[in-house]
């Protein structure tokens, strides 16, 4: 067989995780947001307004991470055991968060309880994403086909830079969802929030920006030199214009403009990120193709996944669609 | 004492794993019980299997919740941990894991949403045809992890490139060897032990005095099951093991206790194993009676774990234990069940005998402690191997990790653990307590046509 599957996984994948990042990252957002809503019946708007639809968001996890197994399982030996204690914070922080949304709505007496583990856990989940993202960019310390570092590698200002960063980040993703889905003052609310995330996040793409090339040389060969520098500065400029835009709509009547605005954000990071390793899985180690598994294997499973998915999807955008529109304390949907 | 990274690792795969089978273990068994309801309903129209069906599938969805909660966790231990053994094994195992998460996820978000919000959405025939599909689907997720499970046990279809195990015959790859009778005496398992928890609800019901004709049902549905189910588990138990005899000889001679070949071999019936001295000390043995059960002939014999080097022998305490635990629940599920059935057929007393209702509810846990049992007697009975007699459990561990590293994560795994699985449990105690409802008190969905969340569908609103 000569047909070459890894282009296909490669886009499926970042399918996954472009999609996870977007979803789960503005249902994180609301949970953090969430701790820092005015008062009582406002946090249960903002708690409405993702009910229904996170838990459906945090497959998507379980997707990224089988799909990096099965299509690159060298990545995923090489890299999930670097960022061990992130990854075990954050997976009991998402199970913690998990509990915690169910049992807030029944347990009266623990209910403060159940709130700031809600809004605890969707902190310190964001934070371990930001710290594995930052990891991954910095490369990892490989001895043959193991990660030969420690388990505490990931100890770095830039990672923990890229934390703080992922926080405000999903910050203003779940700011612009609450400008869609609220209205009055908590709307007002949700856009001041908003400004302040996006001013953290453009200070943190530039720290990123500024940061990678000068402690990867590779990097800056790739921006920096000609005729490169031609065709990859739009992407900085579409940057700054979305930026600009966003700024714009957060300050006027904007309702859909915050969260496409995030969103585009999102994507031209997630862009330039992959304009600066690719085509390494493993920086800066190993491509897709070495890290890529058996031609059998991805044709096995992509057969499966080619079926499965557009369905899954379409039960998304479904559900997606009964719930749209504005929600309001009286009609809740608990 | 040095903490040891690969003695940790195994403990925090059992304790997460322990903890996560305890769910599917119920969840298959009640899908089933569920669709087999919702048939009752469907072709009678009778409301009882409505309201005993609505009862169940609030448990069910708890059940589900929390079985997808500790899922999240279970892929990713294969990274953090068992690196070294993901690099040699995933172009054969990930395939196969990567169908079990795809199918659980795809049933999850439409069938199980149509089970649980659905009944005044959809047509009778679809949810009736939903609560078939979620079965399904709990079946299919049992499929693919067995099969990866037993591909570990009895390894084939695969050749070997530089240490590392690549795909040649997909067919031979998922029914290896053991996995068919994995497969059927899993299953099986699974489903007693959803009857035995049937029937220790249905009995704690009725002594409470609450919903008496559902109960009934529940416990005479439940006898009836367990009657052909217990003795059929007996004999698949039989046949895995002649299977497991075939491919893991060492695994038997842990279970037996037998560190030296002996003809015809004993039963023992109990000792204190000691691996270091390779002799059972006190041991209570029943002549001959072990070549008959193992060889099904007077004089047939074993391997003692004496014909191994040492550093290819399973520890025994634990198979060895954990097998008598097994097949000691097996004989008082199959007394319970004879038992239960004579009351039942004798003008039915057994409603009416107090103290074997009361025995009930005690039974129903049993299921679980057999399912784990079970479980530790292969995955320790296999060792020191992960993939049978090719790749060391020691060669498995991701090679960064250091014993404190491990024994930190484990020790979060254990709190967060203790606080989740005893809430979700005395949660699901509650709606036991409260009993079956009557129609109108199915969770209501919503204005919007909207799905609940399941949690919040398992709690069933107050009573009027």
């Amino acid at each position: 067989m000569a047909l070459d599957l890894v282009p296909i996984w490669t886009a499926l994948l970042a399918l996954a995780v472009f999609y996870y990042v977007v979803f789960d990252g503005f249902d994180l957002g609301v949970g953090m947001l969430y701790g820092f809503a005015p008062d009582e019946t406002e946090r249960s708007i903002v708690m409405n307004s993702v009910a229904p639809i996170w838990d459906g968001n945090e497959t998507w996890l379980v997707f990224g991470g089988l799909g990096l197994l099965a299509a690159f399982p060298l990545a995923f030996a090489i890299i999930i055991p670097a960022v061990y204690f992130p990854i075990l914070i954050m997976l009991l922080a998402l199970v913690f968060r998990g509990v915690a949304f169910e049992f807030r709505f029944r347990r009266s007496g623990l209910r403060r309880f159940w709130d700031q583990a809600f809004c605890g856990g969707s902190i310190v989940a964001t934070f371990a994403q930001g710290v594995v993202l930052g990891t991954f960019i910095q490369g990892f310390k490989v001895d043959g086909r193991h990660f030969a570092g420690t388990s505490f590698d990931w100890v770095t200002p830039f990672a923990l830079l890229t934390g703080l960063a992922l926080m405000f980040g999903y910050g203003l993703l779940g700011a612009g969802w609450l400008i869609l889905k609220t209205e009055g003052a908590l709307q007002d609310w949700a856009r001041k929030a908003g400004r302040v995330c996006l001013i953290a996040v453009l200070i943190a793409i530039l720290a990123v920006s500024i940061w990678t090339p000068l402690a990867e040389p590779e990097i800056a060969r790739r921006w920096f030199s000609w005729p490169n520098i031609g065709f990859l500065s739009p992407v900085p400029l579409i940057t700054l214009l979305i930026a600009a835009a966003e700024w714009h709509a957060l300050q006027r009547n904007h309702e859909l403009v915050p969260f496409l605005g995030a969103v585009g954000l999102f994507l031209m990071s997630f862009i330039g990120i992959a304009i600066s390793l690719w085509p390494m899985i493993v920086p800066y180690h190993y491509t897709l193709w070495e890290a890529a598994s058996s031609e059998s294997t991805q044709a096995f499973l992509l057969i499966g996944t080619l079926f499965l998915l557009p369905i899954i999807l379409m039960y998304t955008a479904w559900s997606y669609w009964v719930f749209r529109g504005k929600v309001r304390s009286d009609v809740g949907y608990h | 004492m040095s903490l040891d990274p690969v003695l940790l690792s195994r403990l925090q795969w059992a304790w997460v794993i322990a903890w996560h089978i305890l769910l599917p273990a119920f969840t298959v068994g009640l899908a089933s019980y569920i669709a087999v309801l919702e048939a009752f309903y469907f072709f009678t129209k009778r409301e009882i299997w409505f309201r005993i069906s609505g009862f169940w599938i609030r448990i069910f969805a708890v059940t589900f919740g929390m079985g997808v909660v500790s899922g999240i966790i279970m892929p990713f231990q294969f990274g953090t941990n068992w690196s070294r053994f993901t690099d040699a094994t995933a172009d054969v195992l990930s395939p196969m894991m990567a169908y079990e998460g795809l199918m659980a996820f795809f049933l999850e978000a439409s069938f199980l949403g149509v089970l649980l919000f659905g009944r005044k959405l959809v047509p009778a025939w679809a949810h009736f045809v939903a609560a078939f599909m979620v079965a399904f689907g709990t079946l299919l997720s049992s499929f693919w992890i067995l099969a990866t499970n037993s591909w570990m046990q009895t390894p084939q279809g695969y050749k070997l490139v530089d240490g590392r195990f690549e795909p040649v015959d997909w067919l031979a790859i998922i029914f290896n060897p053991s996995f068919p009778y994995r497969l059927a005496h899993n299953v099986t398992a699974f489903y007693i032990t959803t009857g035995f928890v049937v029937l220790g609800v249905g009995a704690y019901l009725l002594r409470r005095g609450k919903a008496a004709e559902e109960s009934r049902l529940m416990i005479r549905m439940a006898l009836d099951l367990l009657i052909v189910l217990v003795p059929l588990q007996i004999f698949l138990g039989d046949l895995h093991g002649l299977n497991t005899l075939e491919y893991q000889p060492a695994k038997i001679a842990a279970i037996e206790g037998r560190y030296d070949t002996v003809q015809p071999v004993p039963l023992t019936l109990f000792g204190i194993p000691d691996d270091r001295d390779a002799v059972m000390h006190d041991a209570i043995d029943i002549p001959d009676l072990g070549s008959l059960i193992l060889t099904h002939s007077w004089n047939g014999t074993i391997k003692g774990l004496k014909e191994w080097p040492p550093d290819e022998r399973p520890p025994v305490g634990p198979p060895f234990f954990a097998f008598r635990i097994m097949v000691g629940i097996g004989f008082i599920m199959l007394a319970v069940a004879i038992v239960g059935q004579v009351l039942l057929r004798t003008g039915e007393r057994l409603y009416r005998t107090g103290w074997f209702l009361r025995l009930c509810p005690w039974v129903a846990p049993l299921g679980f402690i057999a399912v784990v049992a079970g479980w530790i007697v292969t995955e320790v009975g296999r060792q020191p191997w992960t993939v049978y007699g090719l790749m060391r459990t020691a060669d498995s561990v991701s090679p960064s990790l250091t014993g404190s590293d491990v024994a930190i994560s484990l020790a979060f795994y254990v709190i967060v653990y203790l606080v989740m699985f005893p809430t979700g449990i005395a949660f699901m105690a509650g709606l036991v307590r409260r009993g079956p409802q009557a129609a109108d008190a199915e969770p209501s969905a919503i204005e919007s046509g909207r799905p609940e969340r399941p949690f919040a569908a398992a709690s069933p609103r107050p009573e009027p």
